[in-house]
């Protein structure tokens, strides 16, 4: 849903700079040379103190555009192609079947290129280029036509179908099926991988397109080092050198060519400072109904005698369990015939019969309210980036219009887009630190820590508030000073908090209430083992 | 359709030269995509002395697509839902393992295999699976017990069950899990 009101919104501001281009034609040239490739000024401030000095949570990593991706499979198979005397198709396949490990690949091939080509699925022999062939009295093994002229095909094995046939076979299997780099021979029992050459000769063009396509995808994903970027209609990979087995020590967020940024290691929108488990872990709690448990034994108690769950319907405290009868004290859970008749002034709350049950309940109230206390503020971080989206939005509309009224040039108004972009992530980053903070067991650390989201917070809030000031007052050039600031301020608090974050993480310094290493995989909220 | 020719060839010699201890014919002989096949139970299994009946739909595609293969009788088995129509987990007919050239008689004897030698480790009946590994005894009885109630005497092809599109609910007295 966020997502999707993110795109509509994005999709509207487009339309509003579209719509301002056709007003003011002689300048849109320039506006639009300036939106796609300039840095944003007041921005770009922030972003050159990162990069001025390596900060703990930066990690490095490489954007990758279709022709990279592209590029990079073809200089390998060129490589393979000349150290192993084979053809680029062959390469190519072999390389795929290593993984793209080439080191590997020539040592084996090297070592065993017998066994090496058998399990790639390649011919032993080479022969000439794949052609159709017409053979007298062939009858095709699939589509049983045995018809005169009829054109054939085959790869090096040498089992023959009708080209009708391999053509259907190869369609079905790219574009039902979506397989490209393993589609074996028909025949039964051959394992032997159709190459690229073969595929160009027999299928059209667009079907050609489609199955490199999934190869390209396959390349990405066969690469540990690769993703690709998830958002909508991107068609960018990242390279980032971060492992699986490092994600507790660090977060590892990238930023695509296309603004997006994301976690490398677990491909959701930028979560830091909270590693990737605490974040699977967050999820998951508040998508079940683990707090509708909590909530039941916050508010009902359990019948002493037969555990029946109770809820409390009326003001009286002498209860008696429809299941078993029994009679108690709500406030004690002490029997009630040890309260004889003097109820009203009932001292019994240290009545030892009566605290176990109490102390349970008020655990899991506790525990509900802390829940409650962060995921509050979590969501509302959520909300709250939401809304500020919004009120830029308005607020851009009317500052094109002031634009056109006060005579200040495009560029000059770019403070907002700033302010508000540095808002949204300073939100992120907060929200993020709820939910780390929900698991965080408490020590000196976590003092500094609050601290940093309490300074973080406040500049967020600062900021947040000039947005809702009306448009006149926002064109005022000392306001715009105020504005410029706090937007820095902001940025930097950002830093300062997640360089706090990431070094204690990256030194395995923080103490989570939860063991989060045990819950890595898919597993359920309990910890065992 | 191209597969005409290929279903037509396959489908005469399957009833010309039918695999062991089976018995080809269609459902209905306008359509050739749908084929009735009944088995014999084989011997040295439980299931010898039973007839079971077979159904086998071929795609339009077919045979760039799998057929779909299910019992019309009930079995008990590791590799066979207990139900009506029974589904078979046979990994020839897998999307990612089926190849053009694979011919209906390889997957008739891939299924009387099935029965000859059981897959417990890739089971659709997990329950059963297990019996067959811990209590070969018991789980031969049951299926004794199975060919007893359900596969004597001529088979009936349910006309509503021979489609594959609806599964029909679980008859009453269907062990889950």
């Amino acid at each position: 849903m966020d997502s999707e009101d993110d795109f509509m919104s994005a999709v509207s501001s487009g339309d509003d700079v579209h719509l301002d281009d056709s007003d003011n034609d002689d300048m849109s040239g320039a506006d639009d040379f300036d939106f796609d490739d300039e840095p944003d000024p007041d921005l770009g401030m922030p972003k050159d103190i990162m990069q001025k000095k390596r900060v703990a949570y930066d990690i490095s990593f490489k954007v990758f555009q279709p022709s990279d991706i592209q590029k990079q499979q073809d200089d390998l198979i060129n490589e393979v192609n000349l150290i192993l005397d084979i053809s680029k198709e062959e390469a190519a396949i072999l390389l795929r079947y290593f993984r793209w490990n080439k080191e590997r690949l020539i040592e084996d091939y090297m070592d065993k290129s017998r066994q090496v080509l058998d399990a790639a699925g390649l011919a032993h022999t080479t022969t000439s280029l794949p052609k159709l062939e017409v053979i007298p009295g062939f009858v095709c093994d699939i589509c049983c036509e045995d018809g005169e002229g009829l054109q054939s095909f085959a790869i090096k094995c040498g089992h023959r179908y009708c080209v009708d046939c391999y053509r259907h076979y190869l369609s079905q299997k790219i574009r039902e099926e979506g397989e490209a780099a393993r589609i074996q021979c028909p025949a039964d029992g051959c394992s032997l991988i159709i190459d690229a050459r073969s595929l160009d000769l027999l299928v059209t063009p667009e079907l050609t397109e489609r199955y490199h396509a999934l190869l390209n995808r396959t390349y990405v994903e066969d690469k540990d080092n690769l993703k690709w970027c998830p958002a909508p209609d991107c068609q960018n990979a990242i390279e980032c050198g971060v492992k699986k087995k490092d994600l507790d020590k660090v977060v590892p967020t990238v930023s695509c060519l296309c603004s997006h940024r994301f976690c490398f290691g677990c491909i959701l929108s930028d979560h830091q400072p909270a590693p990737c488990n605490l974040v699977k872990r967050w999820l998951k709690k508040c998508a079940d109904d683990s707090e509708t448990a909590n909530w039941i034994s916050a508010n009902t108690k359990e019948c002493p005698k037969c555990n029946s769950t109770i809820e409390k319907n009326g003001g009286c405290n002498h209860m008696t369990c429809r299941k078993c009868r029994h009679e108690f004290c709500w406030m004690c859970m002490g029997p009630w015939s040890e309260h004889g008749t003097s109820w009203y002034n009932c001292n019994r709350f240290e009545e030892r019969s009566g605290t176990e049950a109490r102390d349970a309940q008020a655990k899991s109230r506790v525990s509900l309210e802390r829940y409650l206390h962060y995921y509050n503020r979590y969501a509302n971080h959520e909300q709250s980036a939401r809304l500020d989206q919004d009120i830029y939005h308005k607020t851009e509309k009317k500052m094109v219009q002031l634009q056109r009224e006060s005579g200040m040039s495009w560029i000059e108004v770019q403070y907002l887009n700033s302010a508000s972009q540095a808002l949204q992530t300073c939100r992120q980053t907060l929200m993020w630190t709820y939910a780390f903070a929900f698991y965080l067991a408490r020590n000196n650390l976590t003092e500094i820590f609050e601290d940093n989201q309490k300074d973080l917070e406040m500049a967020v809030e600062a900021l947040s508030e000039m947005f809702e000031k009306p448009v006149t007052e926002l064109a005022d050039p000392k306001l715009k000073v105020v504005i410029m600031d706090k937007t820095s301020y902001c940025s930097k608090r950002r830093v300062i908090l997640l360089e706090d974050t990431a070094q204690n993480l990256a030194e395995g310094r923080w103490t989570f209430n939860v063991d989060l290493t045990g819950s890595g995989s898919n597993d359920g909220p309990s910890t065992t083992r | 359709m191209a597969s005409q020719k290929r279903i037509a060839k396959e489908l005469s010699e399957c009833m010309a030269n039918p695999p062991a201890g089976m018995r080809v014919s269609l459902a209905n002989d306008a359509d050739v995509h749908k084929w009735h096949i009944v088995l014999e139970g084989p011997p040295n299994t439980p299931y010898v002395g039973g007839t079971f009946g077979l159904v086998i739909v071929l795609p339009p595609e077919y045979p760039f697509k799998a057929p779909v293969v299910t019992f019309a009788t009930r079995i008990y088995h590791p590799n066979v839902t207990n139900d009506t129509p029974g589904k078979i987990c046979l990994g020839l007919l897998k999307t990612e393992n089926w190849k053009p050239s694979f011919k209906i008689q390889t997957v008739l004897q891939a299924v009387r295999g099935l029965l000859v030698e059981p897959q417990p480790d890739d089971p659709l009946e997990a329950r059963i699976a297990d019996e067959f590994r811990s209590d070969r005894k018991e789980f031969e009885k049951n299926a004794r017990q199975y060919v007893t109630q359900y596969a004597k005497g001529p088979v009936k092809f349910d006309k509503k069950l021979t489609s594959t599109a609806g599964d029909a609910a679980a008859t009453p007295g269907a062990s889950s899990s």
